[in-house]
């Protein structure tokens, strides 16, 4: 297997393992938001803990969502590892810098790299590790016997805090960044550029950078409104 | 036209190096090589030291000069080398600041000198078709698409200047090392080496210490040939394949 | 000294092959124990190295540069000719040699220039399996222009970077010897003595840029291509780097220099812009395909154009005169370059001049724009296109052929050429004299070859366009791996030469002390200034025309030039460190004793020829005036500090008849 560790230990190696994790984490994306949506159906909770209880013990997600949890921390890892690896190759900095030339996004993906992990941090934090830890409370849901997780509750409970809700919409509108670059980005480390494919691939990059982000921003601020009035 | 430039001096590679400040009189007519000559020559009235810089053709085309101006890799005017940018792209009571190339593969020598030899060995790595003298069959019995030796003239019209390395916030080869890749993996003649080519260019290319690509573009953008980052996606998509479609085991 | 071409009997077709069937020849196990040093990474000396490694031998190469990359062939713009007869226009082998010793007015050698034009065929072959991406038609074939003095379609181009592409193929293949182990590579040295042992030259003495440090370095032979020495003139075509050290240096251990004083003006270059300017830049010749010459056909309107009240464009059709089209009605604005570089002096000198300094003529593109407009817009269906339709059509059609020139030229000059007609002026651009060798490359001294732009063999006393890449590679590819063995066959017993014998031990401190002499002169005038000055002189005196008059007023200004520059140079730092001054110290050094003997070599030669023009020897319409009883001679100049004296080899041409150039 030495060509294949030299593979995955050389430059495009490593590139490509961040590309394909980047795309896995991209396509979690909008299973996550399509499920948080269902906290606005305004049934006291009652879909979103459906949705919930199917998200924990159904062994096929199960399963991937330990895949997730894997490619979440292999993506930070190696971002960290590639952002130090190409800070000490860079060496050292001009006395002034131009930045006309790239995006912000592309010049700062470590940076939002890094937020967007601490943010996850205190996302697990309230919530998955809470409804891991069997600490919240039961409720019954028509259509299953047994009570399920209110996980409902710590959801509006946070998203009724304002500190809370613009720690959040900060950390959506930093994902929208980070996926700005890292969705078209991806594709050119495959190796897909193509003179009539790549500006369609740029295109649903930005619509989908703005448009999956701001679906996440709504769920908070709706709840703040609400709650406000 | 009067300018206040702040050179970077550095005596040699240990050296700590810093800006220093000096007013030169110059025309809008002059190069900027013209400009950093005047520099020189009153350095030298002086009897002070010069400072130190590359350059040779000063027609855009044998990739010596290199200097970041005003924090941009040969300036300010796109597709441009620095002995091709002219005066007239400044104004009168400019502030310059003209500094080395920076990254860690490439050292700085002395000044705004610096050492660009790994992109001899990238090359010495594979960026040939290994033909002899005197083995080639007629010119014409290869028919090439004309759009395809267009494309791979393209890539092949790099100076190997050294300005993406410079432009890249990851210190990062891959333009330059993607140009000569492209170059011969697109032709028919260089398909045969294809494989091996882009796996030893890039094992070189990771051995100097250069940084990894995480497509910024700013190596496109600052690149005298305007040479494009396609390469880059090229090159990912050989290396991809040689590594685990090929028989290529090393 | 006798001159022994050493050419090959025989007929002038069979001599190249024949010979190369019958030379002595180095068996693979001893090629392994020779060594060769290559000077030079341009496209002879890459070519050669790599050639020369692939064969065996153990190849040690040098360049001054950071790259054998960065060598001046790099700049070549247009092409390179070869007797393909691709475009079945009555192109042959013959045809080529023919137009070359036509081109160079009947100076060069028969054999060497047919051996050129046979070589030439695979030449191209070789560098397209290198995979250097000439244009092509759209069939997939390879696509020809016309240069000048030609009226066939025999260059072969990549856009307007042919040498680079020519060179990057040769430094490709010597980049693979080097990773083969075949070739050792020295960057940022610089050759700065030849080391003589018996009379044979064995080896060299560099110096580390990087370091200052001399080092020795031994071989079997010495191989120099280090290219010509147009920036004797200070203002030429030539990169800012080039020099004559290496050349001049052998010239210094005893080798000659032959014709020195042949130099090419090229017609189409950027015009002077004032007194900062440090080099000037080609436009190439292939712009001549398409642009038309002109200039106004009255002074007023010359002098209107000078001092702004006009542009080109005001100058009505029936007021500018196309000069080189009235003149040379057959080859019209593609004759030699020769030619036309004296075509425009004449017509600036009569004041027609249309830059400030009243030096410039009119290259004008507007009627190809015209013609291709208009055939665009056919071939693509377009019926009535306006005006601006075909400007446009015309426009995108020159772009796509001459794109980076245009672009070039406005970098440059800040005005669009595709609007006004560009503005161009002769210089200096290529060397044909050189390192005098024989019909082996093989100088005088044995063991010394020399290669390329650095010998003279080939172009006689003009070259005629895209035929510089075609010589440098013609001699690195095919011609030295096979006549470096006739030196070598007797030299496999030799054992390896060591650097420590007293001959490598003198010339390092020769060249240590002219180095310590240098910069312990500590004046106040700096190197550039004094290049300046020689670059005057010698362009004033011995450049687009000469008189016996002003060259003996040259030769003693050039002296005592020399002599104010040993005296009052002033050279920061010292010979111990990386030190540029010091480096075009030297060479200037060198370029101030050259110069003399070109000045010598012009005033001897009472004659007109190519690039080589004598007031005082011209037809009555202003032509130059060959004397070929007296001058058919290559003239080898060797050096003396107080008198040069020249050697000389009789032309003999057995094939063609000599003529007067005619391209009416």
């Amino acid at each position: 297997m030495s060509w294949f560790s030299k593979f995955l230990g050389s430059s495009i190696g490593r590139k490509l393992l961040m590309s394909l994790t980047g795309l896995f984490l991209i396509s979690f994306l909008p299973v996550h938001l399509a499920g948080n949506l269902q906290l606005l159906a305004g049934d006291g909770g009652e879909a979103f803990n459906t949705y919930a209880e199917f998200m924990t013990t159904n062994p096929l997600i199960k399963f991937i969502s330990y895949g997730l949890y894997f490619f979440i921390l292999l993506h930070t890892f190696l971002g960290v590892r590639i952002w130090l690896r190409n800070r000490s190759a860079k060496g050292s900095k001009y006395a002034v810098s131009s930045t006309g030339t790239s995006s912000f996004s592309s010049r700062n993906m470590a940076w939002l790299g890094i937020i967007i992990f601490a943010f996850l941090v205190l996302h697990l934090y309230q919530f998955w590790l809470k409804m891991k830890m069997g600490v919240l409370e039961k409720v019954n849901v028509a259509g299953l016997d047994e009570p399920v997780n209110n996980l409902y509750a710590p959801v509006e409970a946070a998203f009724t805090d304002p500190i809370y809700v613009i720690i959040y919409v900060i950390a959506m509108i930093v994902i929208g960044f980070h996926l700005w670059h890292g969705f078209q980005s991806s594709f050119q480390t495959l190796g897909l550029n193509h003179k009539k494919y790549t500006p369609v691939i740029k295109g649903l990059g930005a619509i989908y950078s703005i448009v999956v982000p701001l679906g996440f921003i709504v769920i908070p601020i709706v709840f703040y409104l609400r709650h406000a009035m | 036209m009067k300018l206040t430039l702040k050179v970077w001096r550095q005596n040699g590679p240990n050296d700590k190096g810093n800006l220093e400040t000096h007013q030169v009189e110059a025309s809008e007519h002059m190069s900027f090589l013209e400009m950093m000559d005047v520099l020189n020559e009153n350095l030298i009235s002086e009897k002070k030291t010069p400072v130190a810089f590359e350059h040779d053709c000063r027609e855009g085309i044998c990739g010596t000069c290199n200097m970041v101006i005003n924090g941009r890799p040969h300036g300010p005017q796109k597709g441009t080398t620095v002995c091709q940018l002219h005066m007239r792209a400044f104004k009168d009571g400019d502030t310059i600041v003209v500094e080395p190339w920076r990254a860690s593969a490439f050292p700085v020598i002395k000044d705004l000198v610096v050492d660009r030899s790994p992109f001899d060995r990238i090359i010495q790595a594979g960026g040939y078709i290994s033909v002899n003298t005197g083995q080639a069959q007629d010119a014409n019995a290869i028919p090439i698409e004309k759009d395809l030796a267009s494309q791979a003239f393209d890539a092949a019209t790099c100076i190997g200047c050294g300005a993406c390395v410079a432009a890249c916030p990851n210190g990062s080869a891959m333009l330059f090392t993607s140009a000569k890749v492209a170059h011969l993996n697109m032709l028919p003649q260089g398909e045969v080496e294809s494989s091996k080519r882009v796996l030893n260019m890039v094992n070189q290319m990771d051995e100097e210490g250069f940084g990894m690509c995480s497509n910024v573009g700013a190596c496109e953008a600052e690149c005298p040939k305007e040479i494009s980052i396609t390469n880059i996606a090229l090159m990912n998509r050989e290396y991809l394949t040689a590594s685990l479609a090929s028989n290529t085991t090393t | 000294m006798k001159l022994d071409a050493k050419i090959p009997a025989g007929s002038l077709e069979e001599k190249w092959t024949k010979y190369r069937s019958t030379m002595n020849l180095v068996a693979p196990n001893n090629k392994r124990r020779i060594d060769i040093i290559v000077v030079g990474t341009g496209l002879a000396g890459a070519s050669a190295a790599a050639t020369l490694g692939e064969l065996g031998y153990n190849v040690k190469a040098f360049t001054f540069h950071d790259s054998p990359r960065r060598a001046h062939s790099i700049a070549a713009q247009g092409g390179i000719n070869a007797a393909k007869n691709y475009q079945n226009d009555g192109d042959s082998v013959y045809r080529l040699f023919y137009d070359t010793i036509k081109g160079g007015d009947y100076r060069s050698r028969e054999a060497n220039v047919h051996r050129l034009a046979e070589a030439s065929r695979n030449i191209i072959d070789q560098c397209v399996a290198q995979g250097v991406p000439f244009a092509r038609e759209y069939g997939g074939l390879l696509a020809n222009r016309s240069f000048g003095g030609v009226q066939v379609s025999r260059t072969f181009y990549a856009r307007g970077q042919t040498g680079q592409q020519l060179l990057l193929g040769a430094y490709q293949s010597l980049s693979r010897q080097i990773t083969l182990g075949k070739v050792e590579m020295y960057n940022r040295h610089e050759m700065l003595d030849l080391v003589l042992m018996d009379g044979k030259a064995r080896g060299i003495i560099a110096r580390n840029l990087l370091t200052g440090k001399l080092e020795r370095f031994a071989a079997h032979c010495v191989v120099i291509a280090t290219g010509g020495y147009g920036n004797v003139f200070y203002l030429s075509t030539n990169a800012m780097g080039s020099n004559v050290t290496a050349a001049w240096k052998s010239v210094r251990r005893g080798a000659l220099m032959a014709n020195p004083c042949y130099t090419q003006i090229h017609p189409t270059c950027i015009p002077v812009s004032g007194d900062y300017q440090s080099k000037l830049t080609l436009m190439s010749e292939s712009l001549r395909n398409d642009g038309r010459v002109w200039v106004p056909k009255t002074v007023e309107n010359a002098e209107a154009i000078r001092s702004g009240k006009k542009t080109g464009l005001d100058i009505a059709e029936g007021d500018r005169d196309y000069y080189l089209e009235r003149r040379y009605p057959a080859f019209g604005n593609l004759v030699p370059r020769d030619v036309a570089s004296r075509a425009a002096k004449t017509a600036c000198d009569e004041g027609k001049g249309v830059s400030p300094t009243g030096l410039a003529v009119f290259l004008d593109f507007s009627a190809a724009i015209q013609r291709y407009g208009k055939s665009k817009a056919h071939s693509t269906g377009m019926h009535n296109p306006s005006d601006a339709e075909i400007t446009k059509l015309g426009r995108a059609v020159i772009k796509e052929k001459y794109g980076n020139l245009f672009q070039m030229y406005e970098k440059i000059t800040g005005e669009d050429p595709y609007v006004y007609p560009m503005k161009i002026y002769p210089a200096v651009h290529y060397t044909m004299g050189g390192v005098w060798v024989d019909y082996n490359l093989e100088t005088n001294i044995p063991g010394l070859f020399a290669l390329g732009e650095a010998n003279f063999s080939d172009h006689g006393a003009n070259r005629l366009g895209a035929s510089a890449l075609m010589q440098g590679l013609a001699d690195g590819y095919f011609v030295i791996p096979y006549t470096i063995g006739q030196f070598l066959s007797k030299e496999i017993r030799t054992p390896q030469i060591e650097t420590s014998a007293p001959e490598f031990e003198k010339a390092e401190q020769e060249t240590r002390d002219l180095l310590e002499r240098l910069v312990s002169v500590k004046g106040t005038q700096s190197v550039e200034s004094f290049h300046r000055r020689l670059g005057k002189i010698m362009w004033e005196y011995c450049g687009m025309s000469r008189n016996a008059e002003g060259l003996k007023k040259a030769r003693k200004m050039v002296r005592e030039l020399r002599e104010e520059f040993y005296n009052d140079v002033f050279i920061p730092g010292t010979a111990n460190e990386f030190n540029p001054e010091l480096e075009k110290a030297g060479r200037v050094a060198d370029f101030l004793e050259l110069g003399e003997v070109m000045i010598m070599d012009a005033l001897d030669r009472n004659e007109s020829c190519g690039g080589h023009f004598r007031e005082e020897y011209q037809t009555p319409e202003g032509e130059a005036l060959r004397r070929d009883e007296e001058y058919a001679y290559v003239a080898a100049w060797e050096w003396d500090e107080t008198e040069p004296k020249v050697h000389k080899e009789e032309l003999v041409f057995e094939n063609v008849e000599l003529k007067t150039r005619s391209y009416k």
